[in-house]
């Protein structure tokens, strides 16, 4: 899980919540269902593209709003296997490694990355390579309890922290 | 250290705490509500959590469907239910005891100085009371069940000063919108945010939790501003610790404003932070006009409404909605006869609870329509169709828009 390697898929600043999984399905409590409906506020054809791009990169601000996990939880079971963003709302992005979706603070990536291009993503170095513009980003590395986290996910480690 | 680091640095059990420091805290209070708690639920059960920390700091709350409007919201809150019961949770608000989440928290459980996580994004709101509280989701709710403390990076913070007495038709909404639209939706981002200024402290303590509230609107970690004797005086309770900035502290950044320059503000469609003056939209037709929510459904917010809907009638092809943020409120605003001016307008008064504010029930819109909102986002589809417009504003605005039919400025 520390590498990851795929395609990119692109938005803009400010992605909202409330388009990742709008209110209406709130009521469900299965990741599988909350994919189905994954971006649909935004883009209509998300659960198509990610079949073949599972790379988010996107620019400010990613996961305003509100507090529902079943935000990031609807990205990671659609198949987004890591979002690249210039920052993120921040209980998006503890919710995000806390279900053990890889987020990283990625400065410059909006302008670096174009839709579809290949990227390898280095979680521990903080590095992403754009294999198809042949060029490599030095992004924000997780903090090592964080990469932890991610690795696990919050309820192993709670566990493993609890017995241990 | 200025107040936020000091009340974390006491719930860390340090002496000093700095900005990028990451402490662990303890947990004064935990609030969950209907969207919220049964996926925490869930987490708790895969943690093998046998029994809540404290059962007298889980506090839960049934509001976002209240009462439940399908049978797969009903499933959420017998969950909770079930939940509360095995768990003998002290503080749970069933449908027809609390209301809004967060009102039942300033009503019934906050205290300045306090660290309390909620698992709803709105949780700044407690800092207007001087206590330090921020949004979480729902695992790390279920790590703060079993263990009663959280993780939190010490936020650098930013104080925005309002100074000068805000002219008759602008309210704090106004103040929050502006600052909002100044800063941006991520202008805030990760920071605690401190209010301050001659302008708050004569602002009363409602209007100091609309500000609070919205915080989250532009990123904001936390907001919270300095208790004082009309909070103290709001909750009946004397002050314990010193919740003071001392004379040293630091603010990342510093925001002047002049509130007596206002206009009342208005966040036009589909950003909070693409905020307007009233004047500038003066026109916009409407379909609806909603009053409630955790940001403007308060005693105050009801009366102001009610002042400016006495002895009128809501323009025919509007509908306009009354959503008491809680039971007291609903109380309250019965004892003082508000309830009648809002019928006699012809006014659809809800039961306590969040409504369409997030696009749960009871009062969404079909494409095209448009509604002005006293509640705190608009963002695309939050009030039901993606197709339909959501403007923001203060509950005076959006009283004088429902008599009149389009977005107009109050008197
Ligand atoms: S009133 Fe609206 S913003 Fe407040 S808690 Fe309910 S849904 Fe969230």
């Amino acid at each position: 899980m520390l590498e990851i390697h795929g395609r990119a898929v692109k938005y803009g600043d400010d992605v909202n919540t409330d388009v990742i999984i709008p209110g209406k399905y709130l009521t469900s409590t299965d990741p599988k269902e909350l994919a189905e409906h994954a971006m649909e506020g935004l883009d209509p054809s998300f659960t198509e593209k990610v079949k073949d791009m599972n790379i988010i990169v996107a620019g400010r601000n990613f996961g305003c709003g509100s507090s529902r996990e079943q935000a990031p939880l609807a990205l990671k079971y659609s198949g987004v296997k890591c979002i690249l963003a210039e920052n993120f709302a921040r209980i998006f992005f503890r919710n995000a490694i806390n279900i053990s979706l890889p987020v990283l603070e990625s400065k410059g990536i909006s302008e670096n990355v174009d839709e579809r291009d290949e990227l390898r993503v280095n979680l521990s170095a903080g590095v992403v390579e754009n294999l198809s513009k042949k060029e490599v980003l030095q992004v924000t590395p997780l903090p090592d309890f964080l990469l932890e986290i991610l690795d696990q996910g919050l309820i192993e480690y709670v566990k493993h922290r609890r017995t241990s | 250290m200025n107040i936020i680091e000091k009340i974390l640095a006491k719930a860390s059990g340090k002496k000093v705490v700095h900005p990028g420091e990451i402490v662990e805290a303890e947990i004064d209070k935990a609030m969950a509500n209907d969207i919220t708690a049964p996926l925490a639920v869930l987490s708790f059960k895969r943690m093998d959590g046998k029994n809540v920390w404290d059962k007298e700091k889980v506090i839960l709350v049934i509001d976002h469907i209240a009462p439940a409007s399908s049978e797969q919201s009903a499933k959420m809150h017998k969950l909770m239910r079930d939940f509360v019961e095995e768990q003998s949770i002290k503080y749970f608000y069933d449908v027809g005891r609390g209301g809004v989440c967060h009102q039942v928290m300033v009503e019934k459980h906050v205290e300045p100085g306090d660290v309390i996580v909620g698992a709803d994004s709105h949780t700044t709101t407690y800092g207007a009371l001087g206590a330090f509280s921020t949004g979480i989701g729902s695992t790390e709710m279920a790590s703060v069940w079993l263990t009663g403390k959280l993780w939190f990076k010490i936020p650098e913070a930013i104080n925005i000063i309002f100074n000068g007495e805000m002219t008759k038709s602008v309210y704090p909404k106004d103040l929050i919108l502006y600052t909002i639209g100044q800063l941006g939706a991520d202008g805030a981002i990760y920071k605690g945010v401190k209010f301050s200024g001659d302008t708050i402290r004569n602002m009363g303590v409602e209007g100091r939790l609309t500000l609070c509230n919205m915080v989250v609107e532009m990123g904001g970690k936390n907001g919270i501003i300095e208790p004082d004797e009309k909070v103290y005086n709001y909750l009946n309770k004397q002050a314990k610790d010193d919740l003071r900035d001392d004379e040293d502290s630091e603010y990342d950044k510093t925001f002047e404003y002049d509130a007596s320059k206002l206009e009342p503000m208005v966040a036009c469609p589909s950003t909070v932070d693409n905020v307007k003056s009233v004047s500038e939209v003066e026109g916009v037709k409407i379909d609806q006009a909603l009053i409630g929510s955790c940001t403007n459904g308060r005693l105050s917010d009801l009366r102001i409404a009610a002042e400016i809907l006495k002895n009128r009638k809501v323009k025919k092809g509007v509908r306009a909605l009354v959503i008491p943020a809680s039971q007291d409120v609903f109380k309250a605003a019965l004892n003082e006869h508000l309830m009648e001016i809002f019928i006699d307008a012809g006014v659809m008064i809800c039961n306590p609870n969040c409504g369409p504010c997030y696009g749960g029930h009871l009062g969404l819109l079909a494409e095209g329509e448009v509604c002005i909102s006293s509640s705190n986002r608009n963002f695309v589809g939050r009030m039901g169709s993606p197709k339909a417009d959501i403007y923001l504003a203060s509950p005076a605005t959006v009283a004088t828009s429902a008599i009149t039919g389009k977005i107009t400025q109050p008197a």
